[in-house]
């Protein structure tokens, strides 16, 4: 059983690698495509996998980043995420791991509940994104976010570490569950 | 050399035989339903003929009136062609068509196409290759010509029940082929439209989603992809799938669980239940279900089956 481990490799000369998984390719493509039209000093690698493990007898860069993308409307989907993150080793977890909700907004078309997500995400220690990757502005908006997370979390950023990051993001966007 | 007696030249000269037949197997093939249809666009029997004609009797004795009718009119075999060519229009969807793609050679430049001239030619080409050829052309939309070629060998006279078909749209560089016979005679074809540009068969497309053309992103389950692709394309096809709105299950089964125990569980009685799927287009939804990721590829037979059984309602049993 192959885990993806953070620190396996030897990084690239300024590159920064960010992972995507989800079941929803068009919208992980998308995503892509937005992410990579930003400006941005570091060379920026998009990988889409499906599911965890990736194929095995693949040369691939060292993963800076992973975003595990859960649409709200599909049940499928979230089991996919849930089966993928036992491939993740535990030390990815210190920063090098986020989730993406999509399809909060249309509410009638949810079957996974927002709390189900949060809980994922706190069990893990990750920060929980939201965004409906099916509308192009909020697209955007969240691909700028990410690749200032994928400079951060390869490096790049002088002074800000994953795991600074981490902790900045868990005590303002992530209230604690007994909040809820 | 026999002299004709003068009289006997105004009499009309009877249809030759394979040509009447030939009509007559041509006019049965037409459903009733695009019969005046096809005929008015075919414009070869007049309005006032056509009058003249019960078009509610029995179809065999329809065609009969109407073979009739093409032998007072005196109608050539390349009438009937014309005929057969409009129908397969029409009927294009049953046929099973290749594409050839043309591509310039380095530093020719694009000749004005005059379609005249390209028939001319054609028609010349194919007859000087083959003895026994019948080709016909009917002009389409958007600068389209359809090419109807029947072939014959030597010693044998033109197949009619076996032509090929191909329709060139000219300001483009395609053309697409369709043959009820082994493929032999299409190199000749290519051969011919190398006297405008060389031809190489098109790769086959592949279907749904875009190329991905940065190479910056990089896809880990691609042979997946692959796969999903091809077990689609195998199930569903290349067309567009037919327009339907809904599906409904009816289940009579009984409840089964992985969780042992739970009330339903225990019952006997079948578990009525109904599931009905409505869509705008649900062929093509269900078709688009697993490229885009929604679910698994193949899909269950339940749902693929509906085109093949022809049924959109279904009562699911134990068996």
């Amino acid at each position: 059983m192959s885990v993806l481990r953070p620190l396996d490799k030897l990084p690239g000369l300024n590159t920064a690698t960010i992972l995507l998984v989800g079941t929803e390719d068009a919208l992980l493509q998308q995503l892509a495509e937005a992410m990579l039209k930003e400006d941005c000093t570091s060379e920026l690698k998009v990988h889409l996998a499906k599911s965890l493990p990736l194929p095995s007898n693949v040369n691939r860069p060292r993963i800076d980043l992973i975003v595990f993308v859960v649409n709200l409307h599909s049940k499928h989907s979230l089991r996919n995420v849930e089966e993928s993150l036992h491939h993740v080793d535990a030390t990815f977890f210190l920063g090098k791991v986020s989730f993406l909700a999509t399809g909060a907004g249309r509410e009638s078309h949810c079957s996974i509940h927002r709390n189900t997500v949060m809980q994922l995400a706190h069990t893990y220690r990750s920060p929980l994104l939201f965004c409906d990757l099916e509308i192009e502005d909020f697209r955007a908006t969240m691909a700028q976010r990410l690749v200032r997370m994928l400079q951060i979390c390869a490096g790049h950023v002088p002074s800000v570490s994953a795991l600074n990051l981490l902790s900045l993001l868990q005590s303002s966007e992530n209230p604690s569950l007994e909040d809820l | 050399m026999r002299r004709e007696p003068a009289g006997d030249v105004v009499r009309a000269k009877q249809m030759d035989e394979t040509v009447s037949e030939f009509f007559r197997r041509t006019i049965l093939k037409i459903p009733l339903t695009e019969m005046m249809t096809i005929l008015k666009t075919w414009n070869f029997l007049s309005e006032n003929q056509l009058q003249t004609v019960n078009f509610r009797q029995r179809k065999e004795s329809l065609v009969q009136d109407l073979v009739l009718l093409c032998e007072e009119n005196r109608a050539s075999l390349n009438d009937a062609a014309l005929l057969d060519i409009i129908y397969t229009q029409f009927h294009r969807h049953q046929k099973v068509w290749d594409v050839f793609q043309m591509s310039k050679g380095p530093g020719e430049d694009t000749d004005l196409f005059d379609m005249e001239q390209f028939k001319s030619s054609f028609k010349k080409i194919l007859k000087r290759a083959l003895k026994n050829v019948t080709v016909s052309f009917r002009d389409a939309e958007e600068n389209a010509v359809w090419i109807r070629i029947a072939w014959g060998t030597q010693y044998r006279k033109p197949n009619q029940y076996k032509p090929a078909y191909v329709v060139y749209y000219s300001q483009t560089p395609y053309a697409f082929t369709s043959s009820s016979q082994l493929k032999s005679n299409l190199p000749l074809l290519g051969q011919i439209f190398e006297t405008h540009n060389s031809t190489t068969p098109l790769q086959e497309r592949s279907l749904g989603l875009d190329i991905n053309m940065d190479s910056r992103i990089i896809h880990e389950n691609k042979t997946e992809k692959e796969r999903v692709q091809r077990v689609t394309q195998e199930i569903f096809g290349d067309y567009p799938q037919p327009r339907l709105e809904f599906a409904q299950y009816k289940l009579e089964t009984k409840f089964k669980s992985d969780l042992n125990g739970g009330i339903l569980a225990e019952r006997e009685e079948p578990l009525r239940c109904l599931v009905k799927f409505s869509s705008p287009h649900l062929l093509e939804a269900l078709k688009s279900l697993a490229p885009a990721g929604i679910a698994d590829a193949p899909l269950s037979p339940l749902l693929t089956c509906i085109p093949n059984k022809g049924m959109n309602y279904f009562k699911i049993r134990d068996k």
